[in-house]
């Protein structure tokens, strides 16, 4: 693969309400920080991917509603409806494919419309939508039947709300930030069984954007670039009773594939630091197991450990990761966003001493029916 | 008079309703008409596979051939996975708590998805459950045609 960089990184901060700026204003914000980051002006960009979701903004073809803001005028502009990990995959490929550079922005204001209706519409509409079930719903049986294989605890999967959400203290992007015991997860407001309240990440409002360079752009940047080493995503089956849910199929395939093409045999040896879309607490582990760092039914074992902990040998979600923050399609995008901080040593007091290689994730569809990984370093 | 910049931010309110008719199909409606006419669960499965699938459908998406072969499901099943749901939502087919269910109906290789109505707390895997359908004057072809499981 050719040497293209990530040279450009800029994000809002996640809130419940972002009452005072429109998605044209969220997106017009991160693309001014993303150009001011980079030390790139708009004519040094020539392609665009925005990142929406047309029921989430309520209109069709949203993407047309924020190029402008985007900085598209007269610019060869294309969108993608998925998770920002998706987008920025798609404008990796374009700078493989010839273009110096693209800038990838996503954004979505999850306090404007209704969430659940939102992600009933992504089921069937014969067989699924009519029973009402939503992204919640589905995730509960997955958590239920990944508790059943391998017979994990509900604690085990609160641990890991206590350490993202206090994570997210280091964070100041971050949008909740908390102060768990285990017995609060516990206690905290049963949602839909084995899921409570606090199992749960928020519904945030939110921008972020990226800019993905090849090797002669990256120069002209003024950042240190960090290199994309690996990418692959990969998609399941559509309908939950067809999926094995208790084992990530996909994940397990697209980190392979990016593994692969950045040399990497042993994982859990070779990367630094994780940034993954826990969107549910027992997603983290599940998604540990897919990316290789553990055998299945092991995932739990490692925050047990301490191992996924800001002081243990892989730390995870060191941002709080998206328990603390759920813009939904930016959540992945801010995963990259955080990985590339890390590498550029700029992370605050979430840094991690020394990190060189980061791996970044997202999902798209219920229960993670597709996910997206990238490979990172600081090396070229 | 040019109003000052801390203006109390105004929002609009707004719905979007849009109608949809959605034909399912040849494999959907013979599935959807057994529910209606006989009260009977159908699937198809895979000659190349032998996978059994259901709701049936035109191919087998491992095999990449279509599917050609009808066969009729138990309307019993063991359940495989599921959540008891506590939150209410308008578009939930009926008061919380419910739960909904993976179920492997007898016969079928895949789970097949609905909800349980009643004792949800007595619910957990592998309890064998069974389809309770609506009153034959009132099933128009839909999947809540099968009112719901109840544990056997
Ligand atoms: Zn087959």
């Amino acid at each position: 693969m050719d040497h293209i960089a990530i040279v450009g990184v800029a994000q809002t901060g996640y809130e419940a309400k972002i009452r005072n700026k429109t998605n044209y204003d969220l997106v017009y914000e991160v693309t001014k920080g993303v150009l001011d980051d980079a030390g790139l002006s708009l004519a040094d960009i020539d392609n665009i991917v925005t990142v929406s979701n047309d029921f989430m903004d309520g209109r069709t073809i949203s993407s047309m509603a924020v190029g402008e803001a985007a900085g598209g005028h007269d610019k060869n502009i294309s969108t993608v409806e998925g998770d920002g990990t998706f987008g920025a995959f798609y404008g990796a490929m374009r700078v493989l494919g010839g273009f110096n550079t693209t800038l990838v922005v996503a954004h979505s204001k999850g306090s404007e419309g209704s969430l659940k209706h939102i992600t009933n519409a992504m089921f069937d509409p014969v067989y699924h939508r009519l029973i009402g079930i939503e992204a919640i719903s589905a995730s509960a049986i997955q958590a239920n039947s990944y508790m059943d294989r391998f017979g994990l605890s509900e604690e085990s999967f609160a641990m890991v709300s206590v350490k993202n959400h206090q994570n997210g203290f280091n964070n100041p992007y971050a949008h909740m930030p908390l102060n768990l015991t285990v017995e609060d997860v516990m206690k905290s407001a049963r949602i839909a069984d084995p899921l409570k309240l606090l199992d749960c990440s928020p519904v945030s409002d939110g921008a972020a954007a990226i800019i993905i360079a090849n090797e002669e752009y990256s120069r002209r940047a003024k950042t240190r670039p960090v290199w994309i080493k690996g990418i692959a995503h990969c998609v399941e089956e559509y309908f939950l009773g067809d999926r094995d849910l208790a084992v990530a199929k996909s994940l397990r395939q697209a980190s392979r594939k990016a593994y692969e093409m950045a040399g990497i045999s042993r994982p859990v040896d070779s990367i630094d630091v994780v940034e993954l879309y826990d969107a549910f607490s027992y997603m983290e582990p599940l998604w540990l197991e897919g990316l290789g760092f553990c055998e299945e039914g092991r995932g739990p074992g490692m925050l047990k450990d301490g191992i996924t902990l800001m002081s243990g040998k892989l730390p995870v979600n060191p941002s709080g990761g998206v328990l603390s923050s759920h813009a939904l399609l930016v959540a992945g995008l801010a995963r990259i966003i955080e990985a590339t901080l890390q590498l550029r040593g700029e992370a605050g007091s979430r840094q991690i001493p020394e990190a060189k290689t980061a791996l970044a994730h997202g999902i798209n569809g219920p229960c993670g029916q597709s996910h997206c990984v990238w490979v990172l370093s600081s090396e070229q | 008079m040019i109003k000052p910049e801390k203006t109390p931010i105004l929002s609009q309110k707004g719905q979007i309703a849009m109608p949809y008719t959605w034909w399912v199909g040849n494999a959907g409606s013979r599935f959807l008409a057994a529910l209606r006419d006989d009260a009977r669960i159908i699937g198809n499965s895979c000659e190349e596979c032998g996978k059994v699938f259901v709701p049936p459908r035109k191919n087998c998406g491992y095999c990449y051939r279509e599917l050609t072969k009808w066969v009729e499901l138990g309307n019993e099943g063991t359940v495989i996975a599921h959540t008891v749901v506590h939150f209410s939502f308008s578009l939930h087919p009926c008061r919380t708590p419910f739960a909904y269910a993976l179920i492997k109906l007898d016969g079928a290789d895949v789970g097949f998805m609905h909800v349980v109505r009643d004792h949800p707390e007595r619910l957990s895997n592998n309890v064998r459950v069974k389809a309770i359908f609506r009153d034959r004057a009132l099933r128009i072809g839909h999947i809540l045609d099968i009112e719901t499981f109840e544990i056997i």
